[in-house]
């Protein structure tokens, strides 16, 4: 107890911006990993930014008509289409900075939006913003199915997840299918800055998001956030469960810089049992041994592909 | 709401506590013991762990440290995440501990 207090150095106010952009008193959860995430996005963001939000969680809770939690400029659009939203505002700006029409200083356009707005409904808006190459930042948060209208299944939901349209039973052992790697499609776009990031890592994931920032070009990042909602955990675990998925190895860190993958340092040396990660979870009760190995398997092929990649993928101009 | 586009029809503006006193939805309340704090034994700022990771951004990075109670929806991160342990979480009906 007295080692901890005297050999705690660490100082998170000296990091991080103090200035509150999405304030307290929104509709989120209890213990909301989104809500977190978004609001140390805004803190590493800063001023000058454009927020376009796709319809979700983080659109119903922050903006019930006439009030708003967001003190950066934001825009609501429907389900689909953040990216492309984000997209014309930043072609807007541009031709209006050319044209002398306001202040001549760079403004950066954030789309963002759920894993529902993303992976599913919003796919093509972000496919198509992404290759035409915006300068601007598509960041999804992902809290692995359809928070917002009652836990349904999306292309995000892992393998065994208990959902609403998905429900485990006698027959079934709820979603069947692995998650979408949606980090690696956005690399098949060449996008010159991608990243996985969670909300549990807050200073890995805020210089990701000003690394972003500083690309001039698309750049995309993908946050896992923890719903103690939908989740079925109870809320004081959000933190510690974004944790266990990277320490266990369900959602491995990494950033790809122009097709070179590197890893985070606050990934593990050893992962950590899986178990670990799956018995907070209320939707993964019902996994008997058999499908946790069958869980396994599916996650440590992810985790082995990126590995893979680390080892063996080289930048675009090394290619040349 | 100061000043109105002509071209917005629908126009949100920035207001804390947008959803009302969020406070109300709480029944265990954050007790910070300033004896286990790290940035108040140290008499310096340090850790604030607990400011960092709220959701609801009600905690003040001072010392001695500010919960504004008014918003807290009591949802247990701090207190699950202080590495001191001097944030507790007691029950709403119970006396001030």
């Amino acid at each position: 107890m007295k080692s901890i207090v005297e050999n705690f150095d660490l100082f998170a106010p000296k990091l991080v911006d103090k200035e509150e952009y999405y304030s307290s008193g929104h509709r989120a959860c209890q213990g909301c990993g989104e809500a977190l995430a978004i609001r140390l996005m805004a803190k590493a963001l800063g001023k000058d930014t454009v927020v376009t939000n796709a319809t979700g969680c983080m659109e119903v809770t922050a903006t019930p008509y006439p009030t708003t939690a967001w003190k950066l400029p934001w825009v609501h659009v429907a389900f689909p289409n953040s990216a492309s939203v984000g997209a014309g505002v930043e072609s807007a700006l541009r031709v209006l900075r050319r044209k002398g029409k306001i202040a001549d200083r760079y403004i950066k356009v954030v789309s963002i939006g759920g894993d529902g707005g993303s992976f599913d409904i919003g796919f093509q808006a972000i496919s198509g913003a992404m290759e035409r190459g915006h300068d601007m930042i598509y960041i999804v948060y992902d809290n692995e199915a359809y928070m917002n209208t009652g836990i349904q299944r999306s292309g995000a939901t892992p393998f065994g997840a208990s959902t609403t349209t998905a429900p485990a039973g006698k027959e079934s052992v709820g979603n069947k299918n692995w998650k979408k790697n949606m980090a690696e499609i956005m690399v098949a776009h060449r996008v010159p800055y991608v990243a996985t990031a969670t909300h549990s890592h807050p200073i890995d994931f805020m210089n990701k998001v000003k690394k972003a920032r500083k690309v001039n070009g698309p750049a995309f990042i993908h946050c896992l956030a923890v719903c103690p909602t939908g989740w079925r955990s109870s809320s004081e675990t959000c933190i510690k469960l974004g944790r266990l998925a990277v320490e266990t190895g369900v959602f491995p860190l990494y950033e790809v810089e122009n097709g070179k993958y590197k890893f985070s340092p606050d990934n593990p040396p050893k992962l950590r049992p899986l178990e670990d990660y799956l018995k907070p979870q209320g939707r993964f009760r019902h996994l008997t041994p058999d499908q946790i190995n069958i869980f396994r398997d599916m996650a440590m092929i992810e985790y082995n592909k990126v590995l893979e990649r680390v080892k063996h993928s080289k930048s675009w101009s090394e290619l040349k | 709401m100061k000043k109105k586009d002509e071209n917005i029809s629908a126009m949100a503006t920035p207001a804390v506590g947008e959803a009302g006193k969020t406070g109300d939805w709480r029944d265990m309340r954050p007790v910070h013991d300033p004896a286990k704090c790290i940035p108040c034994i140290k008499k310096k700022s340090a850790c604030f762990l607990c400011w960092l990771y709220c959701p609801e951004g009600v905690i003040k990075a001072t010392i001695p440290l500010e919960i504004n109670l008014e918003y807290c929806k009591g949802c247990g991160i701090c207190a699950e995440e202080c590495p001191g342990k001097a944030i507790i979480m007691v029950n709403e009906e119970e006396k001030h501990g």
